[in-house]
């Protein structure tokens, strides 16, 4: 047995939110490995009891700065769900545009500014802009092309303030529709570059095989790539309706983090993001991001999570032919909205967030106040299969120096673009053990 | 590396949802320019460096909710010449600051299985009851062109232009319709800090208040047309006075009378 290490990272960088890293290993093997979450939860599922069920898109995009719009997407299905409302083909055509701009902005900044720099060796993407220019620059204008959408569609970026339950506040004419038109379709060719730039980096290898192999957990969709609808499907069987989420996944509280770990009852550990919807819902893709997919020679199944960076990119592309398409298919909805009158209820809703996965649920009472929230977001589910990640990789690296080695963890990390802010929110309490939440 | 002689910006981060350091990351135009001015020596969300303080102008997110944290914020006020929070969270305490309501025992009661685990405290407050603040950005989210204006002030020592009249000010500069007078809409604009740029009415909604109190809000008259003119029930206009910025203390004394009056009837 060799003298046993640690690697200890108290403050992780370029991840959205607070987390910290505690590895130990030794020559045999690594002995611990803990994400561990100390941002402080601020218990959504508490306090929104006793609230306006209209008033749940508002509130839970506070979960997120970064993904608002997911939020507002899961809470308002939900409702729906509850309230018996279906969207008009037209007003969902419109959810599914401004879901586009968020994949957009949210997918292009975890690229550029805070997983790149670990791939060509920088501590950030101001640093890296010195010696990249022109990338970094490219990266930025991408990303404000995202945001566009958002800022049309939503009335800003963050917190956008149009949805509601039932549709829109106001719905964009065909004009406004065609001014972002022509942003999108510049920043479309640059998403196509952005595609080849991540395709030429080096990846480190890791390929987890036989009983370790991951179980990848997505919606999907007969005809479309999934976003806001689908099945809950896995690439080992698991094939459920939304409804039924609850019966198959729970989570898990461990004491050393202030989120709870979500895991698959029957199998453990399940992998949620862009890797996980590409794998399982490649032929739903548009034809421009099939066929530069096969021109960069990217496999249509990838299983190594250093390459998400290039799935993030090919999803990037894939919401700019999208959102050009339905720009191009707008057809102006009559109504804003559909009206609804509340009566107790209940009801849940998966959608896709950049991240993955965003599970939602509430009760209401005969008024409309929320009774009973419940909300299981990506980061959560893909903390365990993090940890699992980092107990195979390590070994296969041992002979690194340790700064390296360190770096690899952080970067393994990163992979899962992790958004901790999302993560501690839900904080349920039941707790196993005797000991703190927080270390 | 910084050049000497550039300031140092320091981007902390405490309770919330990290929506208003983004801004900073979504000023797309500006970024690259700004941090040639400036040195960006803390920012954790960006950057793995770390610069060792002093620091010329430290922005603060999130409010304060642990014991932990109530001790960070004293260590960041004392590595700062300047200390600005940006956003509701650190303005107001946040939607978080929901907490801070109501029966605390029995809140805890229904969330906390075991609450004596759990290391947090039983109100969320904002950054200036536990330190001295130099200048308070409200929004939720804040605009990312009153940050940088907010950011080029202090850096060059002269107050911010950020105004402080109400979002009526900011629908007539837009040419808004009047919610509330052409639609019957209740609206929180007549009481709300302006900044938004009306986004709101612009998208023919009521403005929910998430820029926080105005100077000088009168809402208690605001309470009275919302009942009286427009109908609102009390439950709604409470809700609307305790969202995200549920604990500034314009709003919260009004949703606690409105409370209070309530018993009475």
């Amino acid at each position: 047995m060799g003298k046993s290490k640690t690697i200890k990272v108290d403050y992780l960088a370029r991840v959205e939110g607070e987390g910290a890293l505690y590895i130990r290993y030794d020559d045999s093997g690594v002995h611990d490995v803990k994400l561990k979450i100390f941002e402080p939860p601020r218990f959504f599922e508490g306090f929104m009891r006793g609230r306006d069920y209209r008033e749940a898109p508002d509130i839970t995009a506070r979960i997120c700065g970064i993904c608002p719009v997911a939020y507002q997407m899961s809470a308002l299905h939900a409702m729906e769900d509850a309230l018996g409302l279906a969207p008009t083909p037209e007003l969902r055509a419109l959810r599914r545009l401004i879901y586009c701009g968020e994949w957009i902005e949210s997918h292009v900044l975890h690229i550029y500014m805070l997983h790149a720099p670990d791939f060509l060796g920088y501590d950030s993407a101001v640093a890296m802009a010195r010696d990249h220019p022109n990338i970094v620059q490219d990266g930025l204008e991408i990303k404000k092309a995202g945001n566009s959408i958002v800022r049309l569609l939503g009335g800003r970026e963050i917190h956008p303030i149009n949805v509601r339950v039932g549709g829109f506040y106001r719905v964009p004419d065909p004009g406004e529709l065609g001014k972002l038109r022509e942003t999108l379709e510049r920043a479309q060719e640059m998403a196509a570059d952005m595609v080849r730039w991540a395709a030429s980096l080096s990846f480190p290898r890791f390929e987890r095989a036989g009983e370790e192999t991951y179980e990848f957990v997505a919606l999907s969709h007969p005809d479309e790539y999934p976003m806001n609808e689908g099945r809950v499907v896995s690439n080992k069987g698991l094939d459920i309706a939304v409804h039924e989420y609850e019966q198959h996944f729970q989570e898990e509280h461990v004491p050393y983090s202030n989120a709870l770990q979500c895991v698959l009852k029957e199998r453990g550990a399940y992998f949620v993001g862009p890797m996980a919807r590409y794998n399982l819902n490649f032929d739903r893709l548009s034809p421009r991001v099939k066929q530069l997919a096969g021109e960069i020679g990217f496999p249509r199944f990838c299983g190594n999570p250093f390459q998400s960076i290039v799935v993030r990119s090919l999803e990037v592309l894939y919401a700019f032919d999208e959102a050009l398409r339905l720009i191009d298919s707008y057809q102006q909805p009559s109504e804003a909205y559909l009206e609804a009158e509340p009566y107790a209820s209940r009801g849940c809703a998966a959608t896709e967030a950049p991240r993955g996965l965003l599970y939602h649920r509430y009760g209401i009472d005969e008024a409309g106040k929320i009774t009973d929230a419940r909300i299981v977001p990506p980061t959560s589910q893909n903390q365990k299969t993090i940890e699992e990640d980092l107990r195979l990789l390590l070994p296969q690296y041992l002979r690194l120096p340790e700064a390296q080695l360190q770096g690899l963890c952080e970067q393994a990390i990163r992979n899962y673009d992790p958004c901790i802010s999302c993560s501690t929110h839900f904080l349920q309490l039941h707790l196993e053990q005797g000991r703190g939440a927080l270390q | 590396m910084g050049k000497p002689g550039k300031p140092k910006l320091a981007v902390w981060k405490f309770a919330s949802c990290d929506g208003c350091q983004l801004s900073l990351l979504d000023c797309e135009d500006e970024l690259l320019q700004l941090a040639d001015a400036i040195d960006i020596a803390y920012f954790m969300e960006a950057s793995s460096r770390q610069v060792k303080g002093p620091y010329d102008l430290s922005l603060v997110e999130g409010s304060i909710t642990t014991a932990e944290d109530e001790v960070r914020i004293r260590e960041v006020r004392e590595q700062s010449r300047a200390l600005v929070t940006i956003g509701a969270c650190a303005t107001a305490g946040g939607i978080q600051a929901l907490r801070n309501f109501g029966d605390v025992k029995e809140f805890t009661a229904v969330v906390y299985a075991r609450p004596e685990y759990i290391n947090t405290l039983e109100t969320s407050t904002p950054i200036s009851a536990h330190v001295p603040v130099d200048f308070e950005l409200q929004g939720c989210p804040i605009n990312k062109r009153q940050l940088l204006e907010v950011i080029s002030a202090f850096l060059h020592r002269r107050p911010p232009q950020v105004p402080a009249h109400s979002v009526c000010i900011e629908c007539k500069l837009r040419g808004n319709v009047c919610v509330w007078v052409a639609h019957g809409t209740p609206c929180m604009g007549p009481v709300t800090h302006a900044g938004c740029g009306a986004v709101c009415p612009a998208y023919n909604r009521g403005c929910y208040g998430c820029y926080g109190p105005k100077e000088n809000p009168n809402t208690a008259s605001l309470s009275h047309w919302w009942q009286e003119e427009l109908g609102t029930d009390r439950v709604t206009l409470v809700e609307n006075l305790r969202n995200f910025n549920a604990a500034a203390p314009a709003f919260a004394a009004e949703s606690r009378r409105q409370e209070a009056d309530d018993g009475k009837e």
